[in-house]
């Protein structure tokens, strides 16, 4: 899967709030076309990192690219390249569901003939034509949840940063939203997660783990499970706790 | 542009898909007009005064006969001595004297000036100053009919006693007031809150992550209150000219241009306000104490400025819609061209270059 190169690439970063040392001499990277877990308990420095990589919070220091560019000078080339999704899952609640995709892919200055036709894909393939015009506030969570999914990588990114997507949906949602970044994967996107269920490890490619800033452990799930002697990432992650 | 057209039409959405934002755009400028219009009262009724006639002849019987059929006051005691004032103020049954001095007809005919005295409650300056200039008015309005059948020009010194108000002539000082205080409440609090209703719900990080640069995004926020802050500024002239006779003298491109001065500086304070408030519910507390206490008080919309202590004084000169405020008299009352308001028209925007240099200098950091 490392074939295609490195789509992230850093090197020492360091992000420091005053005295407080955020993210202490990060180093790793991402390969084209995986799923990169970046696991982490809270306040562990998850949020700091991926806003770093999206461009809304500049390091203090370290050498990071992000889809070839850096994120000191090429700020603007990285956005056009990247998809974000918050956990807040970021629709605009008094707009249609049609309205949100449409406006999404406006914003990031798709012809409006191919808005048009895929729109009308997705709605076909999520199966949700029959609320295209319901107002976001009146649908599920657990749609509302696949929609921010969509419309993060309806512009084609080659890379897609996922910040906590399935905070507060039920197992079974859950489960239907990792099958759509699988769907994703396999159009070739590339996808950074961070969360912190721990099940969720298992369905990336390679994972992550922070604790206090740094990053204690980063390999395939498999060899973490091996390495710590764990039956599953819960209990890597445990141990690591452990170890600090 | 594509997408900055997209993003306009998503706030025109915003705006007409709420109910309440749709009333505090609409409804609010036509409901404060009209109680503005009417609670403000600057015509007079049946005020109650006393006269104290020290001459008793014909000039003064036909002065107070005239003052009492204006229709504005009502005699409510005839004094007799200068010690009966005091207690009459005190009992507060009356709100002016009008004191005539002795022999005064004689004065006037022999030398040609006469006075007379005008006392007033001023506790309650504004309806103080509008009782004793109705007063003047009546009394100068005799001396200009007396004039012409007399031989030698005649002069009534009439000595008033109280806190002199300028600021209270125009019987239509509502209307320039009411249109500052509408228009920032409309540019400044309804920008700045529906951009931190972005950030709440998390959209704004996701426009900060998108190509869409912070100028689209705040072009794109404004855009649809500047139009909808013109539509309300047209709606209040064109209510004070139909509902209240309230003329526009001056140029109306010229009122309509510092019009459209204004709302950028009240849209470009709203936006500072924004980059400092991090929910709708700050965005709103902010609004009101920094933007609408002011505008209300500190402008000379309601209480005069000439009436303020002077310290207070000094801040109105760092208020803007103290100089909307003077602009909008001018050109709507006085006429004037922009030769006379060019000094306000420059500090307006002076402060609206200041805000925008701020709150983009504010915004950018917000990133680091």
């Amino acid at each position: 899967m490392n074939s295609a190169g490195k789509i992230i690439e850093v090197k020492d970063m360091v992000k420091k709030f005053g005295q407080f040392v955020a993210n202490d001499h990060l180093t790793f990277d991402v390969y084209r076309g995986e799923i990169f877990g970046f696991l982490g308990a809270n306040g562990a420095g998850k949020t700091t990192a991926i806003k770093i990589l999206c461009g809304l919070s500049l390091p203090t220091s370290g050498e990071i690219k992000v889809a070839g560019y850096d994120v000191y000078t090429g700020r603007e080339q990285i956005k056009t390249r990247i998809g974000y999704m918050s956990q807040k899952f970021s629709l605009y609640e008094d707009l249609t569901v049609k309205e949100n995709i449409r406006y999404y892919a406006g914003i990031y200055g798709l012809p409006r003939r191919e808005i048009n036709i895929k729109t009308k894909t997705l709605l076909e393939r999520l199966n949700i034509c029959n609320i295209a015009n319901t107002l976001v506030r009146e649908i599920p969570l657990g749609w509302k949840q696949k929609l921010a999914f969509s419309v993060a990588v309806f512009h084609d990114p080659e890379l897609v940063f996922l910040d906590e997507p399935t905070g507060g949906v039920d197992p079974i949602a859950r489960r239907q939203f990792w099958e759509l970044i699988y769907e994703a994967t396999g159009h070739g996107i590339t996808v950074f997660v961070t969360t912190h269920y721990m099940d969720e490890a298992e369905y990336c490619h390679r994972v992550s783990i922070m604790s206090e800033g740094k990053i204690s452990a980063l390999d395939t799930p498999e060899n973490l499970k091996k390495q710590y002697h764990a039956n599953d990432i819960n209990e890597v992650f445990v141990k690591i706790a452990r170890n600090n | 542009m594509n997408n900055l057209a997209g993003f306009i039409k998503k706030e025109f959405i915003h705006i007409l898909r709420d109910p309440r934002t749709l009333i505090i755009l609409f409804g609010l400028p036509v409901v404060q007009i009209l109680i503005f219009g009417f609670v403000i009262r600057n015509e007079i009724q049946d005020v109650k005064i006393a006269i104290l006639d020290y001459s008793k002849d014909d000039v003064t019987r036909e002065i107070t006969n005239k003052i009492l059929s204006s229709g504005f006051f009502v005699l409510s005691e005839n004094l007799t001595e200068n010690n009966d004032i005091e207690e009459i103020f005190r009992e507060g049954k009356i709100r002016e004297v009008v004191i005539f001095e002795s022999q005064f007809a004689r004065k006037l005919e022999r030398e040609g000036k006469a006075s007379v005295q005008v006392l007033a409650d001023a506790s309650d300056p504004n309806s103080a100053s509008l009782v004793v200039n109705y007063t003047r008015g009546i009394i100068f309005d005799y001396l200009k009919k007396a004039s012409k059948e007399a031989a030698q020009p005649l002069k009534i010194n009439a000595e008033v006693r109280m806190m002199y108000n300028p600021g209270l002539k125009s019987a239509f000082m509502f209307v320039p007031g009411t249109m500052a205080l509408i228009l920032m409440l409309v540019s400044a609090m309804m920008t700045s809150i529906s951009i931190a209703r972005e950030k709440e719900t998390g959209t704004m990080e996701v426009l900060l992550v998108s190509p869409l640069r912070p100028i689209h995004i705040i072009v794109g926020k404004v855009t649809p209150y500047i139009l909808l802050s013109c539509i309300n500024a047209v709606v209040i002239i064109a209510l004070g000219y139909f509902v209240f006779g309230l003329p526009v003298k001056g140029s109306l491109v010229l009122l309509l241009a510092e019009t459209v001065l204004f709302i950028s500086l009240a849209l470009s304070l709203g936006i500072l306000i924004s980059t400092m408030a991090s929910n709708q519910q700050v965005a709103m507390f902010l609004s009101v104490f920094v933007l609408m206490l002011p505008t209300i008080l500190l402008s000379g919309f309601i209480f005069p400025i000439e009436n303020m202590p002077k310290i207070l004084q000094w801040v109105t000169f760092i208020v803007p819609p103290r100089y909307f405020i003077e602009i909008l008299r001018s050109i709507m009352l006085k006429g004037t061209g922009f030769f006379n308001i060019w000094q306000q028209t420059t500090v307006l925007i002076g402060m609206t270059l200041f805000f925008i240099i701020l709150s983009a200098v504010k915004f950018k950091t917000r990133l680091e």
